[in-house]
């Protein structure tokens, strides 16, 4: 018989209580995991940017337009590899509630500059090709059923109007973190509608994505690309695409500090589940731990089957908890995946959520501990009779 | 006979809050080598606390024990419980044997803390239970066995290690007359049959005639 498999037995003296904690700790750890994805889904922009690409928008705020014209001035910028730009046309598919990402974007170059972006050659032809063609991401092609051929009608809202695209390619990411939820079209079909319907929004672009031959030099082209457009009507703040997401993301940054404060709240719950059920379980074993003392156990011994028990709790909970983390990560970022495009459980998450189940175990043991470490044999052994 | 237990000028006293509450007072006796004695008192006498003592699971105030020849209450915490592991063999009122364990896992558990083998530890706990007389019960439960069988696996655990002595407080206190007449029968066995010295703790006059020797405390002195 090994130290083991006396505290295997003794976790399971008690069975409803011991399942009920792991149940409790199962739940906490999967509601952390969770919340650790919601906060990592936020940020999976970031992890998505390039080093190499930098952002040019008009300084006063994203909203406002840059004229297109500016774009070859800025591939003259010594660095400047490439250029390409867009415009967050947003509208409306069948129903506002079925958001995704849908911009206008140059299609000479747009690809050039995205290759996580991964399009079939002839794909990327038959959509430059055609006006009135449309890429959809993967996520939402399977989500509307879209196959290639298919027509799809957006009602405009920022850009009033009825537009008709034709699916005519299905991009993939090449990375986890790559958005397959977007669509983008021709940006000279809606700069034609403009031109036509509202003239005067007509000639402008969104933002530029600046392709830079080295990263190293991110500093020099950026101010070298605002310095040119110094005191024009429109002036430029130009910023790594990792600084222009975070941007995004700060704006929001009250909410994902209130989530990451209840993730650490439900730390502070599977502490208190587990630490009530081993001080429980060490005040009923008074005695015994008496008994083996007596027996020539020492303090150290006491210690690590108190100490195993509850680790060994914890982390059958918190494997658990994590196990059940993916089909619920799952259904529920099938159910978010207009907000959230990239929704995945993380290593780091796992990690994490094992960590604090860990530590958890160990911190929920200091009280036990110290009261089996504290109490004198003979005090243990009138604990029984 | 050469005492393998020699007390001199032993003391001790209990708190409560701050009053002293004096439970044994300058003590001194020899136990032999082989020796079967009973202690005897009525209760808050000190005899438990006497057989704690010599026992080491507790500290005197002044005073010495000298166990075949090692002064116990020297010895720090972590000498004394290998010292306790080595010489002595507990067996208690209530058994206290560890419920989730098997016969054969409680006895087990002293030889955990020695260097023996897999198959040295099972001879040696089929041994213990063999002379106890459970050898049929080594996967039985605490809850699966009566309070005779759990005392004799008690008494098992005990003798497992072969310790010097054998300390036994109230072992048939908690029996029926015929568990409890068992039980004697069997302290008898080890003690002539295998030499143990035992110093068993009662009230009970009849468990006490089956010891060599008697002795009586009585407010915390031996009379």
């Amino acid at each position: 018989m090994k130290v083991f498999k006396l505290i295997f037995k003794n976790m399971f003296r008690h069975k409803l209580r011991t399942a009920l904690t792991i149940m409790g700790i199962s739940i906490a750890v999967m509601a952390f995991a969770l919340l650790r994805t919601v906060i990592g889904a936020w940020y999976v922009g970031i992890e998505a940017t390039a080093p190499d690409r930098l952002i040019t928008r008009n300084s006063v705020s994203f909203i406002f337009p840059l004229p297109v014209a500016y774009r070859a001035r800025i591939a003259s910028i010594p660095g400047v590899s490439n250029v390409s730009y867009a415009n967050w046309f947003q509208g409306v598919y069948i129903d506002e509630r079925n958001f995704f990402p849908r911009m206008a974007v140059d299609v000479e170059t747009f690809f050039d500059l995205y290759p996580e972006l991964l399009l079939p050659a002839e794909q990327k032809e038959d959509f430059k090709k055609q006006r009135n063609a449309c890429i959809v991401g993967a996520k939402t092609a399977k989500k509307f059923n879209l196959k290639i051929g298919d027509a799809m009608t957006v009602d405009g809202d920022i850009y009033p109007g009825r537009y008709t695209f034709i699916v005519r390619g299905v991009y993939t990411g090449r990375d986890r973190a790559t958005d397959e939820t977007q669509m983008f079209f021709h940006w000279a079909y809606l700069d034609e509608q403009l031109k036509r319907d509202m003239p005067i929004r007509a000639g402008y672009v969104g933002w530029y994505v600046v392709l830079i031959a080295d990263p190293a030099q991110t500093a020099a082209v950026s101010a070298g690309i605002d310095e040119i457009f110094r005191n024009s009507p429109s002036e430029t703040k130009t910023e790594t695409e990792k600084a222009f997401t975070q941007g995004f993301i700060s704006m929001s940054s009250t909410i994902i500090l209130a989530i990451q404060f209840i993730s650490y709240i439900i730390v502070g719950i599977i502490l208190l589940v587990l630490a009530n059920t081993m001080v429980m379980t060490a005040r009923e074993r008074i005695m015994e731990y008496a008994v083996l003392k007596t027996l020539g156990f020492r303090t150290l011994h006491i210690a690590g089957l108190i100490t195993g028990e509850s680790l060994l709790i914890a982390v059958i909970g918190g494997a658990i908890g994590l196990a059940i983390t993916f089909p619920i990560t799952a259904g529920i970022g099938e159910q978010l995946s207009n907000i959230f495009p990239v929704f995945l459980v993380e290593t780091s998450t796992m990690a994490t959520a094992m960590s604090f189940a860990i530590m958890v175990g160990l911190i929920a043991s200091i009280v036990p501990l110290y009261r089996a470490m504290t109490t004198s044999i003979v005090d243990g052994l009138r604990h029984a009779g | 006979m050469e005492p393998i237990i020699a007390i001199r000028d032993l003391s001790k006293s209990y708190y409560r809050e701050s009053l002293e509450i004096p439970v044994l007072q300058n003590i001194s006796m020899d136990i032999a080598r082989g020796e079967f004695l009973a202690l005897m008192g009525p209760s808050g006498s000190g005899k438990t606390t006497l057989l704690n003592l010599i026992a080491g699971i507790d500290r005197p105030d002044a005073g010495s024990i000298l166990v075949n020849g090692t002064d116990v209450p020297t010895l720090n915490e972590s000498e004394l419980a290998e010292w306790r592991a080595q010489n002595v063999g507990f067996v208690f009122q209530f058994y206290n044997l560890l419920p989730v364990l098997t016969a054969f896992e409680n006895v087990e558990l002293p030889l955990l803390l020695t260097p023996l083998t897999k198959k040295q530890r099972r001879e040696h706990v089929e041994a213990a239970l063999g002379v106890v007389g459970l050898g049929d019960r080594m996967n039985h439960t605490p809850k699966q066995l009566s309070g005779g069988q759990e005392q004799r696996v008690a008494i098992a655990r005990a003798i497992v290690t072969d310790p010097t002595i054998i300390v036994a407080d109230e072992p048939t206190g908690d029996l029926d007359k015929r568990s409890a007449e068992e039980i004697l029968a069997l302290l008898e066995r080890l003690n002539s049959a295998f030499e143990k010295t035992i110093v068993m703790v009662t009230h009970d006059p009849r468990a006490a005639d089956r010891a060599h020797v008697q002795r009586h405390l009585e407010k915390g002195e031996l009379l």
